[in-house]
């Protein structure tokens, strides 16, 4: 099987600006992907061209093996919940499902039924709350048996409680389909207990891309006594360095196992390795000047 | 059946964490030979986490000879880690029982009787590593 969305070289500006630019990565089968990146990153850009609402300025992408643009028949394969899970207000739950049967040859009322438990046909979309407006979306998008699922911000606007059961249903819903889900949020978190597979976007650019098992086997923090810094044996990249007083830490890219025993070393988790990631100042080398450069948000 | 619990904070990885849960039990003897482990669905619908995970658990917990998968049926309790030694348990327990009392009426309190332990049981190991 072939990874169910590949970008090569894709990029999309708007007049001037680049929103999404060189973006190369290639989605293994039945990943879970946590597309992170602040606001304005580029994650809806990557996301509108994967269902074929934008056209790449450069670049070509295949979804399930085919071009979305040239052949739009392979997005039956693809189930969207765009952000803020837009439905026809005033449709009923009832109107909304039956409209998406009528337009999805694939169908599966059994599947679309578990997410509705709790809705009745007769309700109006625009009395229900987020939750269930939510729920309803997914019923809508996992109904027509994807292959791949993609969610733009699905928890934006829900409490922790709809969140979490949002969260239990889609992946309950994924493991009965074997379907591939990407999803976007700028909240690490909310991705964070799911994801297996990370791409996170900065300035429109893939910042990071990999398994998450790799990028936190790669990474590691170092803790010792600050100092010039020269080359560490084992590290391949210092990402991000943070003094304080005689102290100092640096999250570093490893290529080896790091045993100078002038840095204390531990593993990091996925959320704080995002973040560090997601910072705006990163240092240029292991040769950047020492002073004045870094400031660290948060 | 077990229930799973997941603790984000640990820094352990997910599919270790239920590995490591179902391995307590067996050494608890709260699972035994025969019992079922709750299906990769059951237990991403309860904990909301990636089934990816939880199959790579179930997976290794295979590869261990401690669990097998039966298709259709389910993942069933093949092996068990309750140690030949657990028999002497008992009475090592009534010993260790015994010296805490003469701890205490010796006028050692918890914290003192902790520190002691973990002492005693640091030096009594490097004295045998050395």
């Amino acid at each position: 099987m072939t990874a169910p969305l590949v970008m090569r070289g894709v990029g999309k500006r708007y007049r001037r600006r680049w929103a999404l630019r060189d973006c190369t990565l290639a989605i293994p089968e039945r990943a879970i992907v946590g597309l992170a990146g602040a606001n304005g990153a580029g994650k809806s850009t990557l996301l509108g061209l994967t269902v074929g609402l934008l056209a790449p300025t450069e670049g070509s992408l295949e979804v399930l093996g085919r071009d979305p643009r040239l052949e739009p028949e392979v997005l039956a394969g693809v189930g969207f919940v765009a952000r803020e899970a837009p439905l026809y207000r005033s449709f009923t739950v009832g109107d909304t499902i039956r409209f998406a049967r009528a337009t999805n040859p694939g169908w599966d009322a059994s599947v679309a039924g578990e997410f509705l438990t709790r809705l009745s046909a007769g309700d109006r979309v625009s009395a229900l709350t987020a939750g269930e407006r939510s729920r309803l979306a997914l019923a809508v998008a996992l109904g027509k048996r994807p292959r791949l699922v993609l969610l733009d911000e699905p928890f934006e606007r829900l409490d922790p409680l709809a969140a979490r059961e949002f969260l239990q249903l889609l992946m309950d819903g994924v493991s009965e389909l074997e379907a591939t889900v990407v999803i976007a949020s700028h909240v690490i978190a909310d991705i964070e207990r799911v994801s297996d597979h990370i791409v996170l976007l900065g300035d429109g650019q893939v910042r990071l891309e990999g398994s998450a098992e790799e990028l936190i086997s790669t990474h590691r923090l170092l803790t010792g006594a600050a100092r010039p810094l020269g080359r560490i044996a084992g590290v391949e990249e210092i990402v991000r360095k943070r003094s304080s007083g005689r102290q100092m830490t640096l999250l570093v890219r490893i290529d080896g196992r790091v045993v100078d025993p002038s840095w204390s070393v531990d593993e990091i988790g996925l959320e704080d390795l995002l973040l560090a990631y997601m910072a705006p100042e990163r240092l240029p080398g292991p040769e950047a000047p020492e002073k004045g450069r870094l400031r660290w948000h948060g | 059946m077990i229930e799973f619990h997941l603790d984000p904070r640990s820094g352990v990885a997910p599919y270790l964490q239920i590995v490591q849960q179902v391995k307590e039990a067996l050494r608890l003897g709260l699972l035994d030979v025969g019992d079922q482990l709750p299906t990769v669905r059951e237990v991403v619908a309860e904990l909301a986490i990636n089934p990816n995970t939880v199959a790579k658990a179930y997976r290794e917990l295979e590869t261990g000879g401690l669990v097998e998968a039966q298709p259709g049926r389910g993942t069933f309790i093949t092996g068990t880690l309750v140690a030949p030694s657990q028999k002497h348990h008992e009475a090592l327990r009534r010993e260790l029982e015994r010296w805490l009392e003469s701890a205490e009426s010796a006028g050692l309190d918890e914290e003192s009787i902790r520190a002691v332990i973990s002492t005693t049981l640091r030096e009594a190991f490097v004295r045998r590593v050395a």
